[in-house]
């Protein structure tokens, strides 16, 4: 039931986008168009479900304090959580790299689609931030896969329910300085507005 | 002989750049208006909007993008040269996150509060888009004193816009600005029923967006700029 509710806090309530402008600038350039917006979203759903469990292993065994106890006495005490950026990033660019090459051998169609996309997310935000979020609020490895996959699917939902809208607002006559950008920006805030009523829902 | 001499110097003196020539100008100043990080070339909102609640946070935050974004485009334009062009996003990456790193632990030694309230937001600043898409367009292909001047216009021109919108985000959210409180100070100039109400949803994230939204508004219609 904890995991459950930490399943739903992190797809809505604590959304990627709308609560913490994670992943904004894939969110904001890849949502022209549903199908791509689908591809994208589902890229980041699977590396996030990755990683996040991947670091939390990298995290439990090596980088927090007293992580490295298990190889004697003498490292009991070492703390390497100052190197967290670098590890966690390196962990995700490799990750990146490897989904990407067993995405191109085996589904060549989702590969085409995904396109450029999939070498981005090595540089998503919403990527590296849920597994520092991960690190800092202390999940136990269920809770670290939960997460990663319920915020993956924040995005995937936010990205996608985005795109639609944009697609609808082509035959809208929008301002010329608001063209693009700007109305994307207050877009997201009005959606923001409509996830803040999942706030304060506890299961 | 001696005038053939004074005849090369200014040669060497005419080819040699001026420290702040017209063209170095535009590099630090193209992107603070016409070719603004976020409202034009729209990179590098994820990790800084979370910060833009209050403007001090908001300055340290602009501080160290300064600071990584320089020192990043300084070195990788040093390597330029050595590095293969297939694991360059890797190298990027490597030196982005060194720098981050020692910001976040100069942050933990010195200014421990700011550290807490930063969280993770410090270390995104390593997947923030400007960072990565000014090495990539601009450091590996051109000399260090041009590329350190390219990182401080662009990461002041990533500043200014997100301290206008945390201005905007403190005033109205919390009727403060740097901690200090402007609309209580305000209220009490024109007598008990003069009072200036704060509006919550400027502290949410969507007043974040809101904000922008606007500044982008007022900005491309002054330069004119639209988007198809």
């Amino acid at each position: 039931m904890e995991l459950f509710n930490l399943g739903i806090r992190s797809i809505f309530i604590d959304n990627m986008v709308f609560a913490y402008f994670l992943g904004m600038c894939s969110f904001l350039a890849v949502s022209k168009k549903v199908s791509t917006a689908l591809g994208l979203g589902a890229a980041v759903i699977f590396v996030l479900s990755i990683t996040v469990p991947l670091n939390w292993f990298l995290n439990e065994f090596v980088l927090k304090e007293g992580a490295l106890a298990f190889l004697g006495e003498n490292f009991a005490t070492v703390d390497l959580s100052f190197l967290r950026f670098i590890m966690f990033i390196a962990v995700i660019a490799a990750m990146v790299q490897l989904v990407e090459m067993i995405v191109e051998k085996f589904a060549p169609a989702l590969y085409g689609a995904l396109g450029i996309f999939l070498p981005l997310i090595a540089v998503n935000c919403a990527i590296l931030g849920g597994s520092l979020f991960m690190a800092q609020r202390d999940y136990t490895l269920a809770e670290a896969s939960v997460y990663g996959f319920g915020s993956g699917t924040g995005f995937f939902l936010a990205i996608v329910a985005l795109a639609a809208i944009r697609e609808k607002l082509k035959y809208s006559n929008v301002p010329n300085g608001l063209k693009g950008l700007g109305i994307t920006m207050l877009i997201t805030g009005l959606m923001g507005i409509a996830f803040m009523s999942f706030m304060g829902i506890d299961l | 002989m001696s005038t053939e001499t004074a005849e090369k110097k200014e040669e060497v003196k005419k080819e040699a750049e001026a420290l702040l020539s017209k063209r170095r100008k535009k590099i630090v100043t193209d992107p603070l208006v016409d070719d603004n990080p976020i409202t034009i070339q729209v990179l590098g909102i994820c990790s800084a909007l979370a910060v833009t609640t209050q403007m001090q946070p908001t300055l340290v935050m602009a501080l160290s993008v300064i600071f990584v974004m320089v020192m990043a485009n300084l070195t990788i334009s040093l390597l330029r040269n050595k590095i293969p062009t297939r694991v360059r996003i890797i190298v990027q990456l490597a030196v982005i996150a060194s720098l981050v790193t020692l910001v976040n632990e100069v942050l933990k030694a010195f200014a421990f509060d700011m550290y807490k309230e930063l969280s993770v937001f410090v270390g995104l600043i390593i997947t923030n888009c400007i960072v990565m898409g000014r090495l990539e367009a601009f450091a590996l292909g051109n000399k260090p004193y041009d590329s350190v001047l390219d990182g401080f216009g662009s990461a002041l021109g990533y500043s200014w816009i997100i301290l206008a919108v945390a201005f905007f985000r403190e005033l109205w959210g919390s009727g403060s600005l740097f901690g200090v409180p402007i609309f209580e100070a305000v209220s009490g100039l024109f007598g008990e029923d003069f009072q200036l109400a704060t509006n919550g949803i400027m502290v949410t994230p969507v007043g974040a967006f809101l904000i922008l939204g606007l500044i982008i508004w007022v900005q491309r219609a002054k330069t004119g700029y639209v988007e198809h």
